[in-house]
């Protein structure tokens, strides 16, 4: 049994801290960004987070209280924030300063601050995973870390619902650019700002944290060392065009030991990647097995909450 | 949607292309000398390329150039450059065995496309085969184009390098295909 302390209680953070008791965990905190609830013998979460709809906070203690409070795994789910990664880098470093495990659903951290992430670790008695970071509940870095990252080339695809569902849904039914979107947004596929998602940051930042993983420390990526063009105002003739020829033009991206590239590329219709809808799909290019695909749900509350579940099984196994 | 082919090039006399590899000194004005044979020969220069920082295990610099001339005359051109000293790795007749697709979004039409195309050609060793356009807003709006390239053999990376080069000159967007994983 671990016991948890959440911080973050969006979709993911309230997932896990659901989630967490069925699969035999404790939850001994929840924070989001107005407060904490801390109890040692286990919170709550149904009522956490209740009290979370009605008040709009998830508790009266400050969320520091909750970083020093005991616990075994602090799993950090604010939200994703470029350059500086804060809050979540701070909340990753107290825990691994005071020695605890942290498993991170935080893109930031991984993704801009990775070379400061891992000497914190190495000086820590903790542990940091971060599986969910990456393609949701699809075992995207636990397959390359299987694997053996010196036998990954490169890995490759779809690491974006949102851009994916308006590709797909454009070619399929040759529609425009900003009815597809607006369409998205009405189906809560893409958000009210969906620059994050279109401008190709978000498959921008999971690509780098592949970069990172596969360079083992001999190179640090970072968002600005990525090549990145989004999907943003491309126009239906374009897709029209790509599918007389059998093609269609898919959001890909590449992460290898050298590089990190998001943009729109041309990829046969019945091709491997050109997955339909919000799935995304990840190509692993291996040296000793060839290439191997893994496919699935990349986001969504508990997709992700499995993920975080899956590392915290991987730090306490029984 | 209207259909266009690729141009052939119209001289009096029918011409070929051919890529003859060199490996220069690291010396100025090595270059210039060295390919004033061609144009002695009655050979048209069409590009040349230089992989940057890339020398051979005797320190020279390897160079490829791209020439077109009559099939009758290549002989002499290979054989003009050997007598004035230049080191002819390898020279002969591109196969254009590989085929690139590329979609071509923005002001195509006032960023004249037929010069686009050209150029995307002038300086690889790439042929376009066909393309086609389609501008539903009118040609004064954003038009997208689908470019099929013929390619010489194993330099679909470097034909793809000039099609953003030309793309990025004229403001206009490109997507490239994903060469290697695409396929299924």
């Amino acid at each position: 049994v671990s016991r948890i302390a959440v911080v973050g209680a969006g979709a993911v953070g309230a997932a896990v801290a659901r989630m967490a008791g069925d699969r035999g965990h404790e939850v001994v905190g929840l924070a989001d960004s107005t407060g904490a609830v801390v109890d040692a013998d286990g919170i709550d979460a149904e009522a956490t987070l209740e009290r979370k709809r009605e008040t709009g906070s998830a508790g009266d203690r400050a969320v520091g209280a909750l970083l020093e409070a005991d616990y075994d795994v602090l799993v950090e789910a604010t939200p994703t924030t470029l350059g500086d990664a804060e809050p979540g880098f701070g909340h990753t470093k107290r825990a691994l300063e005071r020695d605890r495990d942290v498993v991170l659903a935080n893109k930031g951290p991984v993704a801009e601050r990775y070379g400061e992430l891992q000497a914190l670790a190495e000086a820590s008695a903790g542990r940091l995973l971060f599986g969910a970071t990456v393609g949701g509940a699809i075992p995207v870095l636990s397959t390359v870390r299987e694997f053996g990252v010196g036998d990954v080339d490169a890995v490759r695809g779809v690491l974006n619902g949102t851009t994916n569902f308006v590709l797909s849904r454009m070619a399929a039914e040759g529609l425009g650019y900003d009815h597809v979107l607006a369409e998205a947004q009405d189906l809560g596929v893409a958000e009210a700002d969906p620059s994050f998602d279109v401008e190709g940051t978000d498959a921008a930042l999971k690509f780098v944290i592949l970069a990172n993983v596969l360079a083992d420390g001999d190179r640090e990526f970072s968002l600005s060392d990525a090549a990145v063009e989004g999907i943003t105002e491309l126009p239906g003739s374009a897709l029209e065009l790509a599918g007389e020829d059998g093609r269609t033009v898919r959001l890909i991206g590449e992460a290898t030991r050298e590089s990190v590239e998001v943009a729109p590329r041309l990829v046969p219709e019945n091709g491997p990647l050109s997955v339909s809808g919000t799935r995304n799909i990840v190509q692993i290019e291996t040296r000793t097995a060839g290439r191997l695909h893994v496919s699935g749900r990349g986001a969504g509350g508990e997709e992700t909450a499995a993920a975080v579940l899956a590392d915290v099984d991987r730090l306490d196994p029984r | 949607v209207s259909e266009g082919s690729g141009r052939g090039t119209a001289h009096e006399e029918e011409v070929e292309s051919y890529t003859v590899r060199l490996e220069l000194a690291d010396r100025p004005g090595e270059l210039l000398s060295a390919l004033a044979p061609i144009a002695d020969m009655g050979g048209n220069l069409l590009s040349i390329y230089h992989e940057r920082g890339n020398l051979t295990p005797r320190g020279r610099i390897p160079v490829e150039v791209d020439l077109e001339c009559p099939p009758g005359r290549f002989e002499d051109v290979v054989d003009a450059l050997r007598e004035a000293g230049v080191n002819v790795i390898r020279a002969g007749h591109e196969a254009y065995g590989e085929r690139a697709t590329v979609l071509l979004v923005g002001h195509l039409v006032d960023t004249d496309l037929s010069d686009t195309l050209s150029r995307i050609e002038s300086c690889t060793a790439a042929s376009v085969l066909d393309f086609s356009l389609s501008a539903p807003e009118g040609t004064d709006e954003v038009s997208s184009a689908r470019v099929r390239l013929a390619v010489a053999d194993g330099r679909t990376d470097r034909a793809i390098d000039r099609v953003r080069e030309v793309a990025e000159e004229k403001d206009l967007r490109v997507v490239t295909p994903l060469v290697s994983g695409g396929e299924p």
